[in-house]
């Protein structure tokens, strides 16, 4: 008969610190590889395209004319398609969750990249 | 004659992990038949294939189940480079098997947690999924999330894990291993818990083989039938044993997956060893022209991802054939001539998934 | 590896319980019941098991046709028969256990033999 197996167990984790968090007073654990949201180094993208095509969601929205990147947080499933095929790799990943919200919105940025000049041709900076 | 009435099961139950509904007749308190419903989750994946590239269909693949998420990812990765004809490289496919067998270890002790909470025993629940969150912290170091892990791609793997990072991997798994074992003790030896699983739901070898049993719920009944054992991707390079356990009823079924336990545990320090250097992955351009069905073990039994492309970037067709599905006959046998008490322990033992099933 | 080709027999639907009562005998489980619509036909294909070789039988059917049950052979057919009656409207005669539409629940009828609609991927419905 074999009774009491449990006791080793339930003593040793009565002894021992919690084996939980008590999020979100304490941060959450997060490695360096996490997926949390997208973030963008706007001086240097230059508008190709490439993220809104890959992205599997539709969560990327760019407009050439008007200079601007969006991104509906709700869509995006932190795939990492996006970062890995940014081809001036100005898209990174942070580890931290984006922050609840309470009405559908999407996040707008302004693109502030400007083409360097050539000095050749002495002509002016397309901005 | 006794008076027949019908209880309705579910689809919201403590018991249960996803919704599924079961009618149960039953005469005073034993169940003589049931009737089972599903499709509360149902979500038109299969239908959503017309509208993704072939490329983009693995992160689709991927959130089919919460639980065997890797599995069918790397299945589907695995059919469109059996239509294409990509060679994968080693590497890649020894990644594959590790992270398959993490994926596994954690379901396994998911659902020992659960099991263990569904005949009351909180604590061990608790103490289940403890050790399951050791798991989850190595899963998300090495691909960056914890449940939806987003590694496999076609053609390959698109992270690598460094020598350094499967060592300490390997070193770890002693520590989880000692847990693990203590863990199994108590669900193995323990009399309230004999009691409580011995003779419950009982399925013969012979009703588990035609009616469509797979996983531990044929391996309980003595079928032996691991889909490992064709040498999909690199587990024709390693060396384990079917696990099967002759009862046919939930001990036997919960015997199978404590001890596959320790079978995915030194699976995975044979691939560490054994892992070779090189690419991770190779460039894939064109489309998929043709079809193909494969097959793989998800941690629920033999999982078959069906394909077929026109040459076009979008799919013809793309069903998957989840385990749970060709499970719910034998459910229904196992129920029949049981009491009422018994069943949440005895759906449980079948390790329903219900959102693979219904896709 | 398991994905060898697997052999796939095209059968007329008069034999098709002929041809799977052979299976019954020689001791093959039942693996799965798929049903894909190609244009304006619908291919059924039902793949048996035994010891890992897989084998196929596919059967070609217009929306119309009624198609027999396996279940007298295999008992667990009925939930792919169900399955595949909800999602594309096949009729099939027979059934042991029939739930006459309602294992599935959705929103439209028979979704699944809805032709694709013709939007692309870039475009909003």
């Amino acid at each position: 008969m074999a009774f009491f197996e449990m006791t080793k167990t339930a003593i040793k984790t009565l002894l021992s610190t919690p084996a939980t968090i008590l999020y979100p007073a304490q941060p959450a654990k997060k490695t360096p590889l996490s997926r949390g949201h997208v973030t963008i180094d706007e001086s240097r993208c230059i508008s190709c395209g490439t993220c809104q095509r890959k992205c599997p969601s539709q969560a990327i929205i760019i407009s050439k004319e008007a200079k601007t990147w969006q991104i509906d947080r709700l869509r995006c499933v932190v795939c990492n398609s996006c970062v890995d095929t940014c081809p001036v790799k100005c898209l990174f990943m942070d580890t931290q969750y984006s922050s609840p919200v309470i009405a559908r919105s999407v996040e707008l940025i302004a693109i502030t990249y400007v083409k360097p000049v050539k000095p050749e041709k002495k002509d002016e900076a397309s901005a | 004659m006794t008076k027949q009435i019908i209880v309705p099961f579910g689809p919201q139950h403590p018991v249960l992990p996803e919704p599924i509904h079961l009618d149960l007749v039953l005469e005073d308190e034993r169940v003589v038949d049931v009737i089972p419903s599903i499709g509360y989750i149902h979500r038109g994946f299969e239908k959503l294939v017309e509208k993704r590239e072939y490329t983009e269909y693995v992160y689709i693949a991927e959130r089919t189940c919460g639980i065997c998420s890797f599995i069918h990812g790397a299945t589907y990765c695995q059919g469109i480079e059996q239509i294409m004809n990509i060679d994968v490289p080693e590497r890649a496919q020894y990644l594959r098997v590790i992270w398959s067998e993490y994926s596994r270890l954690h379901s396994h002790l998911l659902w020992l947690g659960l099991f263990a909470d569904s005949f009351g025993f909180e604590n061990l629940f608790m103490n289940a999924w403890r050790i399951r969150e050791r798991i989850l912290d190595v899963m998300e170091q090495t691909t960056g999330g914890r449940v939806i892990q987003g590694s496999c791609k076609i053609g390959g793997v698109r992270r690598d894990i460094s020598n350094e990072k499967l060592d300490e991997m390997r070193r770890d798994l002693d520590g989880i291993e000692r847990e693990i074992r203590d863990l199994t003790t108590v669900f193995l030896q323990d009399d309230s818990i004999k009691h409580r699983l011995r003779n419950v739901g009982r399925l013969s070898k012979e009703d588990a083989y035609h009616l469509g049993a797979v996983g531990p719920t044929a391996r309980g009944s003595g079928v032996a039938i691991d889909l490992r054992k064709t040498g999909y991707g690199a587990y024709g390079k390693l060396n384990f044993q079917l696990v099967t356990d002759n009862c046919g009823d939930c001990y036997g079924r919960c015997a199978v997956r404590a001890q596959e336990l320790f079978t995915s545990i030194d699976l995975i320090r044979q691939a560490v060893r054994k892992i070779p250097d090189g690419p991770i992955d190779v460039r894939v351009t064109g489309a998929p022209n043709g079809e193909f069905f494969t097959r793989a073990e998800q941690p629920r039994g033999e999982l078959v991802h069906y394909l077929k492309g026109n040459g076009t970037k979008f799919l013809v067709r793309s069903r998957i054939r989840t385990p749970t599905l060709t499970n719910i006959p034998p459910l229904v046998r196992m129920l029949q001539g049981c009491e009422l008490a018994d069943v949440p322990v005895i759906v449980l033992s079948i390790d329903p998934c219900i959102s693979c099933t219904e896709r | 590896m398991t994905s060898e080709i697997p052999e796939t027999v095209p059968v007329e639907v008069g034999k098709l319980i002929g041809k799977v009562e052979e299976f019954r005998n020689g001791g093959y489980r039942l693996v799965q019941i798929n049903c894909s619509k190609i244009g304006d036909v619908y291919e059924i294909n039902y793949s048996f098991d035994k010891d890992y070789g897989f084998r196929n039988l596919r059967i070609t059917v217009t929306a119309d046709t009624e198609i027999p049950s396996i279940s007298g052979m295999y008992w667990g057919a009925f939930i792919y028969e169900n399955e595949m009656h909800d999602l594309f409207g096949i009729r099939v005669r027979g059934m042991n256990i029939d739930f006459k539409g309602h294992l599935f629940t959705t929103a439209v009828k028979f979704p699944f033999s809805i032709a694709p609609s013709t939007l692309t991927k870039d475009e909003k419905p």
